[in-house]
């Protein structure tokens, strides 16, 4: 995936300044940095919930498409995790998961629904299949809204704080998950605040201050000897506690 | 009573009119309606902008006006509903849907979407921003966004004004009585006319039914906010 001198403006603010990013199969990034600092923009970018200004987003080569079906199969390819949940309120956690697989992949509903076990199983709600989301923790809605999107077989994932309106000790029960996907090769772009997920799974961290990249490398180089002062200050700031 | 009576066989012949006409109107109000709504909350400029100015345009417009427009107006510029006749034979007498009844019930139905157009925006407008994010992250276009994710639960929203709606058409229809249609409105009219000294009884009789049939839809109304509310 790769995105090229993307730009973004809300009025007068400049939300993505000149973003250049690549990102290879396989590979997961984290992108960290302070509140209003365009990532979760940056994230809803690259599927197009948000549009830009300028420059160019391209998966597998091709460019993202503006409207249409085009569009939609390119958000298909797509795997998006939301802050909060977003699980359709009026299905049951089975046919949450099975109603892409059957509306869009054209699968019949017998293997949408054995893959959507399957898929339960491995985030640990396997037994909840037949509830409403509302009856499910926050963690675990958000283990299923991380099994709706896997059952699309993206080609990315992306995570846009995923674990930020979750109880503390819901937060390993999702981010277990996220570590166990990264270890299976999945492609994921993060958002988070979760330096300790950085660690573990990040290839690279993406530090991002006022709309732009300001430094980017890997997370031992990142967390221990940051080259600019913004990372630094930030750093600081989180990691003292 | 015994006039009510004596005369059971036309007023059931006249509120099979007021039925069939809010049937027809009621289930054209809500095809219509949802398309409007659709329209309106959709992507397209041009399409958005159409829904607007069609639910300007017909909801600010009286009714009766609506009405005798296709009822009057339309036939001079050879918008005519010649094609429909169709005859129903009851035991108590025929039900004639013809070209009139028509124009009636496509005046009802245009004039009915444009609050079911509104009820249900109103509803979409309550469905979360993230339901229909999370709907097109999946990579469901527009239409399956709609139809698979924000309508149901729009609709469940919506269950309450939507019956407000559906029982105001269920009344508007004695405004076909005075276009032409033989419904309960001028079947009372011409009961009074004949029987003056039983005014009272005739309109106390009649704004009965009426309460009744209403009552009808409400128990349905009340009956599907419940079964919705389970899950």
């Amino acid at each position: 995936m790769c995105l090229t001198g993307v730009q973004k403006h809300y009025g007068s603010l400049h939300v993505l300044r000149d973003i250049d990013l690549e990102v290879d199969r396989g590979e997961v990034i984290v992108v960290i940095g302070p509140s209003g600092a365009g990532k979760s923009t940056l994230c809803r970018a690259i599927n197009r919930l948000e549009t830009i200004d300028e420059g160019e987003i391209a998966i597998d080569g091709q460019p993202l498409p503006q409207e249409g079906k085009a569009l939609a199969r390119l958000r298909a390819d797509v795997g998006m995790v939301f802050q909060s949940f977003n699980l359709f309120a009026h299905k049951t956690i089975l046919e949450n998961v099975t109603l892409g697989p059957i509306k869009v992949r054209k699968k019949s509903k017998a293997d949408a629904e054995k893959r959507a076990r399957e898929l339960l199983d491995r985030v640990g709600v396997g037994h909840q299949a037949d509830k409403y989301p509302a009856q499910l923790s926050g963690g675990q809605q958000q283990r299923v809204a991380i099994a709706r999107a896997l059952a699309m077989e993206p080609k990315v994932m992306l995570f846009d704080e995923p674990t930020s309106a979750l109880d503390p000790e819901m937060i390993k029960e999702v981010l277990d998950v996220m570590v166990d996907l990264a270890e299976r090769g999945m492609t994921m772009i993060v958002v988070t605040h979760e330096m300790g997920f950085a660690r573990t799974a990040a290839n690279r961290v993406v530090f991002m201050a006022d709309g732009a990249i300001v430094e980017q490398a890997d997370p031992e180089t990142f967390f221990t000897n940051p080259e600019s002062d913004r990372a630094k200050d930030f750093l600081s700031k989180i990691l003292k506690h | 009573m015994e006039l009510f009576w004596e005369h059971r066989e036309a007023i059931a012949l006249a509120f099979a009119y007021t039925v069939l006409l809010f049937l027809f109107a009621g289930i054209g109000s809500m095809v219509l309606g949802t398309v409007l709504a659709a329209m309106r909350v959709g992507p397209i400029p041009v399409l958005r902008w159409a829904g607007t100015l069609y639910v300007h345009l017909v909801r600010n417009t009286p009714l009766v006006i609506v009405i005798i427009f296709f009822r009057i107006a339309a036939p001079k510029i050879d918008l005519k509903f010649n094609f429909v006749d169709v005859v129903i034979p009851t035991g108590v007498g025929d039900v004639r849907l013809n070209n009139i009844f028509t124009a009636c019930v496509v005046g009802l139905t245009i004039y009915t979407a444009a609050f079911v157009c509104e009820a249900l925006r109103s509803g979409v407008n309550a469905v979360p921003l993230g339901q229909a994010e999370a709907a097109r992250a999946i990579g469901l276009p527009f239409s399956g966004v709609m139809t698979q994710v924000v309508l149901p639960q729009a609709f469940r929203a919506t269950i309450p004004p939507l019956a407000n709606v559906q029982i105001a058409l269920l009344k508007n229809t004695t405004v076909a009585g005075a276009l032409g249609v033989a419904e309960a409105f001028v079947r009372m009219r011409l009961l009074i006319k004949n029987n003056p000294a039983e005014l009272w009884t005739l309109f106390i009789g009649f704004a009965l039914i009426f309460v009744i049939l209403v009552e009808v839809l409400s128990f349905i109304s009340h009956r599907l906010e419940r079964r919705v509310r389970v899950s």
